[in-house]
């Protein structure tokens, strides 16, 4: 049965790469975009870690800032 | 009403929900390969080359209703003046891209067995190729215009003239002698000419796509976000 799968009545080569690409393009997609908002949190963190008290006091006015911060804290 | 979409208030949903989609994602996908590699049958014609119509019509279908969507955000930004559409459909574009390549190469790696060639002029597949060149264009604009404040202008120049090709790609079955077949699904009527063994891990296929492609929109969106709010830090 596992033959036959692989086989594929003799179109395996093209029905697997096919899939193969398929997912190597979603694995490639869902990395590079996880990268691109790691870097972005990163870059918040530090931007936000190096403002004084009373502008990080300001920032922290907004509910979304807040959001990002304990985003970044729960990686 | 635009009031309650605005980044503010949803970015607490936003931010949450990619680990349940992915989650959601794993789950529908495992069951529709199994369902499309293993258990639906084969074609009476086709043999085993038919199972690649479970990845490449749904890649197919989602980067043309993304194509699609984009256009409307990019005419709403327009008509009212709302960024966040601009957005929407800025973190909407790359998943679109990457369906709309993954439906090419599918495409012809499936038209080897059957068509005995791995590329033809058909209007469907040069019209596929031509809204895959749109998609370039229109990511690479916020590339490079990301910082200028025409970019959403420009952006959505693109999208309205890119879309007139939407239809084109729908149609060009029936307007030309294709090597493609007739649509086999009506949406609109639900008329289907594919047996429901088959139709079942299509749309399985179809359900895992879309969830990708919403977990990929949210996370873009999510970093569009924070890039916007690093900004906001800069001019504190």
């Amino acid at each position: 049965m596992i033959i036959e799968i692989i086989s594929m009545n003799g179109y395996g080569a093209y029905v697997w790469s096919a899939f193969a690409f398929t997912l190597t393009s979603f694995t490639t997609l869902y990395f590079v975009i996880k990268l691109q908002l790691s870097k972005e949190q990163k870059r918040f963190a530090k931007k936000f870690g190096s403002l004084s008290i009373e502008k990080a006091k300001a920032a922290k006015q907004q509910t979304i800032n807040n959001e990002i911060l304990s985003n970044i804290s729960n990686i | 009403m635009f009031r309650y979409f605005e980044p503010n208030k949803i970015f607490a949903i936003t931010s949450k929900a990619p680990k349940y989609v992915l989650f959601l994602f794993i789950v529908v996908l495992t069951i529709g390969l199994i369902e499309a590699l293993i258990l639906s049958p084969e074609d009476y014609k086709q043999s085993d080359s038919v199972r690649i119509m479970y990845v490449h019509v749904p890649a197919a279908w989602i980067s043309l209703g993304i194509f699609s969507s984009l256009t409307l955000l990019s005419i709403g930004s327009f008509i009212f003046k709302n960024k966040n559409f601009a957005l929407i459909a800025k973190s909407l574009a790359p998943s679109g891209f990457v369906f709309n390549i993954v439906a090419l190469v599918t495409g012809s790696i499936w038209g080897k067995p059957t068509w005995g060639t791995w590329w033809a002029w058909d209007a469907r597949i040069t019209s596929m190729l031509v809204l895959a060149l749109f998609y370039g264009m229109y990511l690479l604009a916020w590339r490079i215009y990301e910082d200028k404040e025409e970019v959403v202008k420009i952006t959505s120049i693109i999208a309205i003239i890119g879309v007139v090709n939407v239809p084109v790609i729908k149609y060009s079955v029936d307007w030309w002698n294709t090597l493609h077949q007739p649509a086999s699904i009506n949406i609109i009527t639900t008329n289907t000419a594919i047996h429901s063994s088959m139709l079942i891990p299509l749309g399985l296929m179809t359900a895992a796509f879309a969830l990708f492609s919403l977990l990929i929109f949210l996370m873009k969106y999510n970093t569009e976000l924070i890039k916007l709010k690093n900004k906001g830090l800069d001019r504190l």
